[in-house]
């Protein structure tokens, strides 16, 4: 039977049938007997020193069978732990109790847990639990903590300045003194909040027989959550099994360890019977975590024929009130080490302090660091073009790591995988029809009307490796992923990955890669996710390193496996395994054609071993655990066309233009969707969404009518397209899709807008670029 | 108060709450799950169901209003095995990744082409702006609601 090559075919999802016809397997979908249901009183003060709880009201309402306060707690859930403990920062932790004893420190802070029989009852008993706070001063942005006087968070703290990360390399002030053009910018890369649509959640059950908790949760990476909710209860691991098979949607939010989990955990270890929580909307504005919200001061060494010498930063992170499970490496590595982008910048000075604010913590949301550097480094060698009259796509090309340089070492330590930079720009020119865009700019500008052209010429770092790196950067983890391949008696084969994805499909692409691999029917391979009692070990889905870390795993994998089924196709045709060859799924004689055995019948004899020879074990199954030597490095060019109305400061998106290199494709209608999310939550970034909060520390856009996650009629169709350089990293030469969109097109949009007000002298405006701003900024201009 | 449902062709009479809302009487009194829940605003329509054969979204009805109604849900909407165009479309087209919006957008997707047998693209992204995808960024789920807008002419 002929199998054609699956690698690179736009298959439909297997997901998918599930999902559109109502049947998902979502964590609130789960139904136990007996379960109780769950809610938490949350702190409506940014900073506050708890006085007294009553909750007696609470306790004597009709169906509430429990109400738990911090200091209950305090013997059932250890302290939260951070797990990047980022080295050579004077890294100060704050290690948290998922509810407050003493203190709370940002506005959704627990201070209370009901459970109840009933979730309208729980919402109640919320309501009657009276808490007596002493409100003390709060402050929330992260410059102002800084400064002497401000609000302290801890007292063992001082400014709450929780690290102070550096990373020079080159004398920078040499070559700022040489330089023949400076630049000195502050920009603000704003607060945002990841919103997936699925609220966080947990059903916990906890059996008192056999000392076991189950818990279904929504999560990005099961198995970090076991080991991180075995150190909260103390449960031992082979005590607790953690599931999330159909997660709505993470973007980095569903990565953290938080309070909700943890005290559905410990309340039904305490009462023996199922605790349910799921967050409203609101908590989820409050409680689960943020992202970005730096303050860079950047400084751009240059000379006059646009060639960038040097790049300095000076960032101010916040973290909020506490340092969320893998937050001091977000603003630090993921950030500093990508300040050279995709150009040849020798000298790079960087300085990043992380400080505490009383607001929601902050984490990875999808880009996570690379975004910060990438907006900082693509608005700033626009404003460097503007200074020199220089085209945006050229002083680009100019500065460009050029193709014949890879493997191109930074001079942060990187090592840039694969690269031809300049054909995406190339590609990404004709698409738009560049040098007819510009003609027409500037016809309209003669009629009064501002077009902008926005480039974004980025390079980021994903599916983090190798294992040894981490540990030097102080991750707590490995950065390996597993995959079990378990070929059944029939030949049908179940695939154990440590990866979770959770919209990403790769229950699809890695049926893919098996059916190749084996060269069995795509139909005969199924994908399990999410069950730490299936899978051996998963550091999960994030940092869009599934298919290069997870798919390379399951590969591995299915060689061994092709290996032994080699080793038993041999002895059993009575030749020695080097005289077979394998195709379409049989292994026959070479030469001869005819001599040979399926790989179906291989599993089976594997299974009967009834003419196994005594050095070869029955059954026929491998593990993998794939630590890649290097990261991978998706690279691409993002052109935005806008039409800013410098009237009413309204943006329309004339044509958006994305040409990507994430390597070898497996399913492209799945990266292209992947690209088109990415470019979504980016380009949200440059118009829409902003995290805002009021000096008191309250959130404003504590809400979907608040904060402005876009519809459908705020986004234009996107056009992809991509060049392909694989990457030599894993077997497949694939990089990451994941992240690609919402770290370029940022930059992209931004610099459109930019672009069609630069008849108004306007440089730089901070986003989100909502009418208002660019209404403001072009009426201070034009008076 | 007893409310009398029909919901997936199936009539149920219960006794309710008056505060419960139509959304959580679906999911936790009918266990029909597949009616997601994304706001406590009413923005993200996930929850989008289709009463007396309009989309509504189930977290801003009680139960009591729909007493009387008859209700589908996503999980009635394929008929004798055979996915509804719109349910199609979505597979075909890529409409989805997490899929948990789906649901609530294929309710209004449906309740959108009966109106609309024939629309532009600029109407259909006006037409789901009532319900929130945080990762398609719509493209595809405007592709497979034309998909289905043209799948559902032909056959008829």
């Amino acid at each position: 039977m002929a199998v054609t090559k699956l690698f690179g075919a736009a298959i439909k999802r297997r997901e998918d049938p599930r999902l559109i016809t109502g049947r998902g397997n979502f964590t609130d979908h789960i139904r136990l007997p007996g379960t109780l249901v769950m809610a938490i009183k949350r702190s409506p003060h940014a900073h506050a020193r708890i006085v007294r709880i009553d909750t007696s009201k609470a306790r004597a309402m009709r169906g509430v069978v429990a109400v738990y306060t911090g200091q209950d707690l305090v013997d059932k859930l250890a302290p939260v732990p951070c797990a990047w403990l980022i080295p050579d920062s004077d890294l100060k932790l704050t290690p948290y109790r998922a509810v407050a004893v003493d203190k709370v420190r940002y506005v959704g802070d627990a201070v209370a847990v009901v459970v109840a029989e009933d979730r309208y009852v729980a919402q109640d008993a919320v309501e009657a639990i009276d808490v007596e706070y002493e409100v003390l001063p709060a402050v929330v942005d992260q410059e102002k903590a800084m400064e002497p006087g401000a609000p302290q968070l801890y007292d063992e703290i001082p400014n709450n300045l929780a690290f102070h990360w550096k990373l020079h390399v080159g004398d920078f002030d040499a070559v700022w003194n040489e330089a023949e053009v400076r630049l000195s910018r502050r920009l603000i890369n704003h607060r945002l909040i990841p919103t997936a649509m699925e609220p966080r959640g947990a059903l916990a059950a906890y059996n008192p027989g056999s000392g076991e908790l189950t818990i279904w949760c929504t999560s990005q990476n099961p198995h970090v959550h076991r080991l991180l909710l075995s150190a909260v209860t103390g449960l031992p691991e082979t005590r607790i099994r953690v599931i999330a098979t159909d997660v709505g949607g993470g973007f980095g939010s569903k990565i953290p360890m938080y309070a909700g989990e943890m005290i559905a955990a410990a309340i039904s270890r305490d009462l023996g019977r199922p605790i349910k929580w799921i967050e409203t909307r609101q908590e989820n504005y409050v409680a689960t975590i943020h992202g970005r919200d730096h303050i860079q001061y950047v400084d751009i060494a240059a000379r006059r024929d646009g060639t960038i010498t040097g790049v300095r930063v000076r960032a101010y992170a916040n973290m909020g009130a506490y340092l969320s499970t893998a937050a001091p490496g977000v603003p630090t590595w993921l950030f500093g080490l990508m300040l050279q982008g995709a150009y040849a910048i020798p000298v790079i000075h960087c300085d990043v302090y992380g400080v505490l604010t009383n607001t929601t913590p902050t984490d990875a949301y999808r880009g996570a660091g690379r975004p910060e550097a990438t907006y900082l480094l693509e608005r700033m060698i626009d404003i460097l073009a503007r200074e020199l009259g220089m085209d945006p796509a050229e002083i680009r090309r100019k500065n460009f790591i050029p193709k014949d340089r890879f493997p191109y070492t930074t001079p942060t330590g990187l090592q840039y995988d694969s690269g031809d930079y300049e054909a995406t720009l190339n590609r990404a020119l004709e698409l738009v029809d560049y040098a007819n865009l510009r003609r027409q700019q500037a016809e309209l500008r003669q009629q009064g009307r501002y077009i902008g052209i926005g480039f974004s010429t980025y390079v980021e770092v994903c599916g983090l490796a190798p294992s040894q790196a981490a540990g030097a950067m102080g991750f707590q983890g490995g950065l390996w992923e597993s995959a079990t391949v378990r070929v059944h008696p029939t030949g049908k084969v179940t695939v154990f990955t440590g990866s979770n994805p959770h919209g990403q499909g790769e229950e699809t692409t890695f049926a893919q890669l098996v059916a190749d691999e084996l060269g069995v029917p795509f139909e005969d391979v199924e994908i399990i996710h999410g069950d730490t009692e299936m899978v051996p070990f998963g550091m999960g889905t994030y940092g869009s390193r599934s298919t290069a870390v997870g798919g390379a795993a399951l590969v591995a994998a299915c060689r061994k496996v092709k290996e032994k089924a080699q080793r038993i196709a041999a002895h059993l045709l009575e030749v020695s395994p080097e005289d077979l060859a394998f195709e379409n799924g049989r292994f026959f004689v070479k030469g001869a054609p005819d001599r040979g055995m399926t790989f179906q019948e291989v599993a089976l004899q594997a299974y009967l071993a009834w003419k196994l020879p005594r050095d070869i074990e029955p059954g026929l199954e491998a593990t993998h655990f794939w630590d890649p030597v290097n990261n991978t490095f998706p690279f691409g060019c993002h052109i935005c066309v806008v039409e800013v109305d410098p009237e009413t400061g309204k943006v329309d998106f004339l044509k958006y233009v994305a040409v990507d290199d994430v390597g070898n494709v497996i399913n492209p209608m799945i990266v292209d969707g992947q690209v088109h999310g990415g470019i979504a939550q980016g380009l949200a970034q440059a118009v829409y969404e902003y995290a805002a909060y009021d000096a008191n520390g309250q959130l404003l856009s504590a809400s979907l009518m608040d904060y402005a996650i876009p519809k459908a009629s705020m986004l234009p169709s996107f056009t992809v397209d991509r060049t392909v350089t694989p990457t030599p990293v894993n077997p497949m030469g694939v990089k990451g899709a994941g992240e690609t969109g919402t770290i370029a097109s940022t930059p992209a949009v931004v610099n459109a807008v930019i672009d069609a007000l630069a008849p108004f002298g306007i440089e730089h405006i901070d986003m989100p670029l909502t009418p208002e701003r660019i209404w403001r900024a072009v009426r201070e201009r034009s008076s | 108060m007893q409310i009398t449902v029909t919901v997936n062709g199936v009539t149920y009479t219960h006794d309710v709450e008056p505060r419960l809302l139509l959304v959580h009487y679906l999911r936790d009194v009918l266990n029909l799950t597949g009616t997601h829940i994304g706001c406590d605003t009413s923005q993200c329509g996930a929850c989008t169901v289709l009463l007396n054969g309009k989309a509504v979204k189930s977290c801003t009805l009680f139960a009591v209003q729909a007493d009387g109604a008859e209700i589908t849900t996503i999980e009635g909407l394929a008929r004798d095995g055979q996915l509804h165009p719109v349910q199609e479309g979505f597979w075909e087209k890529h409409g989805l990744q997490c899929g948990y919006c789906t649901p609530g957008m294929i309710m209004t997707a449906v309740d959108f082409l009966q109106r609309n047998p024939n629309p532009t693209e600029e109407e259909i992204r006006h037409a789901i702006e009532g319900n929130l995808c945080r990762c398609t960024g719509y493209q595809n789920i405007v592709r497979a609601i034309q998909y289905a807008a043209e799948k559902m002419r032909s056959g008829s």
